[in-house]
This record gives C-alpha cells, structure tokens and sequence, in this order.
C-alpha cells in the first residue's frame, strides 16, 4: 500500500501517470534538452571554451621548451631573479611549469591578443587558478595541456594552486601580467 | 531449509525484525556512528583553520585532518548507515531472514578492520593525501589496504542483501513486486557494485605500486577511474536517501507513492544513466575530447537529473496526497503547515529534501555544465556543493531515520525529545548557512583543500578581496553550530541506545508472518484543486526550476565576462 510494502496492484506498471506527474516530467525533460543545447551551442558562438590540445609530455621535454622561450623573450626578473618575467611574441606558444611549490616564470602578455598557453606539471597534480577573473584548470603530470588564452582586461593576475600538492600547497602562487 | 532464527513484531510501527537482521543491522548503525563521532571531532579541526581569523592547526595537522576527515564522513560513516539501511529494506521490509548472516558478519568485521586501519595510516603521518589521493602523491601501504579491505566488506554485504531478497522469493514472504523503498535500495546496490569494482580497479594498482610491485600509475587514468569510483559512491547515497525520504513519507504520513511507474523509473534512470556522470569532475582535465565530455555530462548526466527533479516533486507529492485525503485540503499549502514539523523524523527528511534541491541539486547541475565548470574547478564552491548534497541530502536523512528507529529497532526510549525536535533545524539550517557562505567564497575564487588564503610565506602572495575573508570567517560560524547540530544527533543516539528506557519489544515467534496482501486502491483521486491532486508540491517544483533556471544563466554571464578561451 504504501511505499514500504509491496505495491497492491500487481501490474504497477499499468498504472495510468496522473496530470502532476506527467506535466512535471514534460517540463523536467524540455529544461534537460535545453541544458544540453546550451552546451553545444556556447561550443558555437560562445567565447569560453576550454581547449582538449593535449599531448604527452616529460618534465625534461618541458622544461627544455619552457628555458628555450625565458631565454629568448625574458624582459626582466623579480623576487631576487628567482622569476623571469617573459614578454613572448602576440600569437605565439608560451609555457607555463606547475611544480612544487611554484609557478615558472611570471607571463606579460598583451590585452586583446591571443597566445598557446602550455601548462604542465613536473610532479604531483596541481590546479591553474586564475584570479581575480576565477578560471579554473587541471594540470596533470605527464601531459601537456594547450590551451588559447585572449586576455580582455590589462592588469595583474595571480596565478593560485587550488589542488593540494602537499605541505607547501598554500605558498604556490604565480603572475601573469597583463599589458 | 530454514535456519533456526526467531523474528519480533515491534508492537510500536508493527514491523517484523528477525533476530540475526536485526543484530547486524544494530552493529552497522553503531560503527558508523562511531565514525561520524570520529569525522565530527575532525570536522572541528578543519573549519577552525579555515576560519583566517582563528586559523587553528599547523599545515601538516590540518591536511591529516581534512583527508581523515573526508574518508571517515564520506565512506565510513555513511556506507556502514548504508549496509544497515540495506539489511532493513530486505530482512524487515519483506519479512523473510537475512541470507547468510554469517557471511554478513564476516563483512562486517572486514569493514571495522579496514575502516580502523586506513585510519591508523592517516594518523601516522605519511598519509596525507585527501580522500582523492590522485597519484603520484603516495600513501602508505596500508593507507591503500585499508580502504581495499573496506571496499571488499561492502560488496560481500552487497550481495547478503541481493541473497535476502532471493530468499524472500523463495520462501514467499511477499507477493508481487518488492515495495518501493526496497526496489530503491537495489537501485543503490546495483550502483554500489559498479562502484565498489571502480575502485579495486584503481586501487589495487596503486597499493601495488605503494609496495613497489609496478613502477606506475598514469595520473590521468587514475582520476578517471578514481572518479568513477568517487562520485558513483554518492550515487548510492542519492538512491538511498531517496528511499529514505519514500519511506520516511510512508512512515509519518501512510503515504503512498503517487505512481509506482513514476517513482521506479526514475530509479530505474538512476541506474542507467548515474555512474557515467562521474565525467563531470574531468571537465577541466586535458586528454578528454570536448565530445567525451558534452555526452558523459548532457546525455547521461541529465537523464539522472531528470529522475531527481521527478523524485523532487513525487515524494513531496506523495506526503500531500495523504494530507488531503485527511482532510487538511484548503488552498495549496493546509497540508504542509498542518504536517508534523515537531516530529524530526518529518522535519529532517523535509529539510533535506528541500536543501538537496535548491542547494545541492542547483548548485551541482550548473558545475557539471562543461564551460561553466572552468569558474568553480577546485575552488570551496565544490565542498559548499557537496555538504549540500552529502550532508544535507544523505546525512540529514539517515539522522531522521535515526530517530525512527530509537524505539522501533533500539527498542529503547528516545532520551531529551526535545533535543531531537531542535536538532533538524539546528542542524538543517545551520548546514544551509555553511553551504551558501561556502559557495559564496567558491564563486570569488577562494580555494579548496587549502591552508593558508594568506598565502603566507609565499614570494608572490595573491590578495582575496576583503569578502571572501568575510564569507570564510562565516564557514567558520556555521560550520560550529552545524558541528553542534551533529553532537546533539550522536548524544540523542548513543545516549538513547546505552540509558534510554527499555521498551517492550514485542511477540516474539519462531517463523515470520508473510506481508499481508493489501486491495487496490482507486486509481483516480478525486481531491486537490484544478485538476492535480497535488497542486501545493506542483507549485514548489516551479519555484525549483525557476530558481535552477535563473541561477543557470546568471552563471552563463558570468562565463562570457572572462578571457577568451578556446
């Protein structure tokens, strides 16, 4: 009779959907449909889409690209030279090392141009946090992630670690200037 | 071939408990307060150091604290709840003995050895990986084996309950279809085999590779599989709670279920379409193509969507129904006012069904959407999600349950009713509170799984905006009332089981007495207004989807408001 005994009709099944039900179900699965459209459609004319580039990467592979580029574009350095601030061509491929506990070097890229943002980690799991503008990116060891950034306001980012990495997850935090 | 065994009548709710079902189904529920107590005491921990006024334990501790702390909640506690909720829906619901009650003690034991030894391996040091422990961050050994020998416990008790229900039919305990609440709880066993298979897959590699039997696990595979493992278990706690709230309905008000069609296709959704959701937590990761991951989370993801938004209106609906034919039919809501908000087996369940919705569902849906997904990855939005759905959703539910089964299964006095008429609302609204100030930092940016928003020691510091501090100091507040909402549960509970009055438990007899057959009832009701015969609970569904559908595009602009990406 009730939900904790069997049902009394035996061929439940039969049972004809009564006008609450049905009309929830209607409404229910038109907004799923439209959900899913909103997916495929910011695919088509929206703006934000993350990128699926991946390629199989090591850390030495990486850090090669990565040193080719800090030493042909550096422009100047911050925190005692610890940090390369790398100013890399409009439109070209720029590269970003995740490791413990540092993001390597610092960017300055240029608002309104769009460049090939590699991201990879050399160890452990981390998370390409930006802030303020809050976008949000899983960086995995052993894979390289390209993905095509326009920045559309000049100013100063940070760049958070929000996938813990261990005892010094809280002090992992990079820049990317914006010009 | 019966073994000898005796079965009871409880003289209070007239539910038929069978001695051996009953003992395991009170070991069950013990552990797992046990370990709520536990993951309680940690949870003090965590929101104490998140709170950056306070910010009370060192790195070190509070990321010991924060992994044991979801492992004991979120897979302890609740899967031994689970395993006692799954002993009820077979043993007592359909009347019959447990299936192989040695086994299922066996099960037990492997869950109490697991659950202890993991817990050893976090508190030792060394182990400090989070719930997720994504490689190649190790663990130790048995950080791994503990979880191992837990997981293979609950499948065993898995199949004792698929074993019940076999003996059941057999022995004719009942006719036709199971009820309900036990077709339910299969839905959440079906999921929690693939679950649990999931996580061996996973798991067994990677305690192989803490022992140096093979050299690696790849990173990307491992979240993938992990994760099919990780969200299907919360697959299971959707399938159960929903039972519960279908039962609790049943309970309260002798409601039945609007339409069986209905609400067992809605499970039935659950089983096709849940586990694959589980790529929703790899929107972000590189190597998945845009296709995979449009499919696992529109498809798949909203067909179980759709089965929640059903239950979301069926079990409200149910417990409306119910009132009307009682008599409380003026306007939309008499039923609800008149329901019993002092009973907290009623107002639990109520409240969870209400923050699972607009919190936890609303919340979950827009993260799983594959764009917006980039704005709340890793951020506090995720935990703020999930405490609605876990906490509020799953846990709420079980503490209503709980207070059901006091006497019913206990056989003892409830001590302080009062206490536990208070404790759904402290606990449910606090919870509330914890969720949204949560979500609220989550969407300024603010991460999860994090020590320090100071970022102290740190050449290159990033400065939260001044309410983003102010929303964590309030994770802070209301994750302490919640915690205190929590202790009144474990004192009512545990004090009620060691010093409550005995009761009578009732006729004791050596054979059950099968479920009585009951007549069908009209097809067609003839009360409720303009045609629905719950117009109140159809009302609430749209103020849901209005909400769901505001918050879904407001986020939508947010999105278009950051860099181009593609």
């Amino acid at each position: 009779m009730t939900a904790i005994s069997p049902p009394a009709e035996r061929l439940w099944w039969k049972h004809p959907i009564d006008r609450v039900e049905g009309m929830w179900i209607g409404i229910a699965f038109v907004w799923s449909m439209v959900m899913f459209f909103m997916m495929v459609y910011w695919h088509m004319y929206g703006g934000q889409n993350l990128s699926t580039e991946t390629y199989k990467t090591t850390p030495e592979q990486f850090t090669a690209k990565a040193q080719a580029m800090v030493d042909q574009y550096t422009v100047r350095t911050e925190v005692d030279g610890q940090y390369p601030v790398v100013a890399p061509p409009v439109g070209s491929d720029v590269y970003m090392i995740a490791r413990l506990w540092n993001f390597w070097p610092i960017l300055q890229l240029e608002k309104g141009q769009t460049y090939r943002l590699h991201l990879t980690s050399l160890d452990y799991n981390h998370g390409f946090s930006l802030q303020p503008a809050n976008i949000n990116i899983q960086i995995v060891p052993g894979y390289e992630h390209v993905v095509t950034v326009t920045p559309n306001q000049s100013g100063t980012y940070s760049v958070v670690c929000n996938e813990y990495c261990g005892i010094g997850h809280h002090t992992m935090v990079g820049r990317i200037y914006v010009k | 071939m019966s073994i000898a065994t005796t079965y009871r009548t409880c003289p209070r709710s007239g539910l038929q408990f069978e001695s051996q079902a009953e003992k395991l189904m009170l070991a069950n529920a013990v552990a797992a307060v046990v370990f709520l107590l536990i993951g309680g005491i940690l949870a003090v921990g965590v929101v104490l150091t998140r709170w950056p006024s306070i910010h009370w334990l060192e790195a070190d501790t509070f990321y010991q604290v924060l992994t044991a702390h979801g492992i004991d909640m979120l897979i302890f506690w609740i899967i031994f709840f689970e395993i006692a909720v799954l002993y009820f829906c077979s043993s007592t619901l359909l009347r019959c003995r447990l299936a192989t009650p040695k086994i299922a003690w066996a099960a037990f034991v492997l869950m109490v050895i697991g659950a202890v030894m993991n817990n050893v391996a976090v508190y030792q040091g060394g182990s400090s990986v989070m719930m997720t422990s994504y490689v190649p961050m190790m663990a130790a050994p048995h950080f791994y084996l503990g979880l191992i020998l837990f997981a293979v416990g609950a499948l065993i008790a898995c199949f004792v309950f698929l074993g019940t229900l076999v003996v059941a039919k057999a022995e004719k305990t009942y006719q036709g279809s199971v009820p309900l609440v036990t077709f339910g709880a299969i839905t959440a066993t079906i999921i929690a085999v693939f679950t649990i298979v999931s996580g061996a897959i996973i798991l067994v590699p990677t305690f192989l590779l803490s022992i140096g039997v093979i050299d690696a696990v790849d990173p990307l595979v491992y979240r993938t599989i992990w994760w099919a493992f990780g969200h299907s278990s919360q697959q299971i706690n959707v399938s159960a709670h929903i039972s519960i709230w279908y039962a609790v309905a049943a309970i309260a008000f002798g409601a039945r279920p609007m339409s069986e069609r209905v609400s067992r296709g809605a499970f039935l959704l659950y089983i096709l379409f849940l586990q694959l959701a589980s790529a929703h937590h790899l929107l972000a990761d590189p190597g998945m193509s845009t296709e995979w991951k449009v499919v696992n989370t529109s498809y798949f993801m909203y067909f179980a969507v759709l089965a929640s938004m059903i239950h979301g209106l069926t079990v409200p609906g149910a417990m409306e129904v119910a009132q009307r034919q009682k008599g409380y039919n003026k306007g939309l809501f008499e039923w609800l006012r008149k329901a019993p908000w002092g009973n907290p087996t009623f107002s639990g369940v109520f409240i969870s069904i209400i923050g699972f919705g607009f919190l936890g569902g609303i919340s979950g849906v827009m993260m799983g959407t594959e764009q917006l997904n980039m704005i709340i990855h890793n951020t506090i939005y995720v935990p703020g999600h999930f405490h609605a759905t876990v906490v509020i959703g799953t846990m709420l539910s079980f503490m209503a349950l709980t207070y059901f089964l006091i006497p019913v299964l206990f056989k003892r006095e409830m001590i302080a009713p009062t206490l536990a008429k208070w404790q759904p609302y402290l606990f449910g609204l606090s919870m509330y509170g914890f969720c949204l100030v949560m979500m609220g930092a989550g969407t300024l940016g603010v991460s999860r799984r994090h020590w320090d928003m100071a970022f102290q020691g740190s050449a290159l510091a990033y400065e939260w905006p001044g309410a983003a501090y102010m929303m964590m100091g309030l994770v802070g507040v209301m994750g302490i009332a919640a915690i205190v909402g929590g202790a009144i549960y474990i004192y009512v509970t545990v004090g009620s089981l060691l010093w409550g009055k005995r009761l009578d438990q009732g006729q004791v007899s050596s054979a059950p007495t099968p479920v009585p057959v009951t007549a069908p009832a009209a097809a067609v009701q003839t009360y409720g207004s303009s045609g629905l015969v719950a117009p109140g609970s159809f009302v609430l569904a749209i103020i849901f989807l209005v909400a769901f559908v505001l918050y879904y595009f407001i986020n939508w602009k947010y999105l278009s408001q950051l860099w181009g990406l593609s």
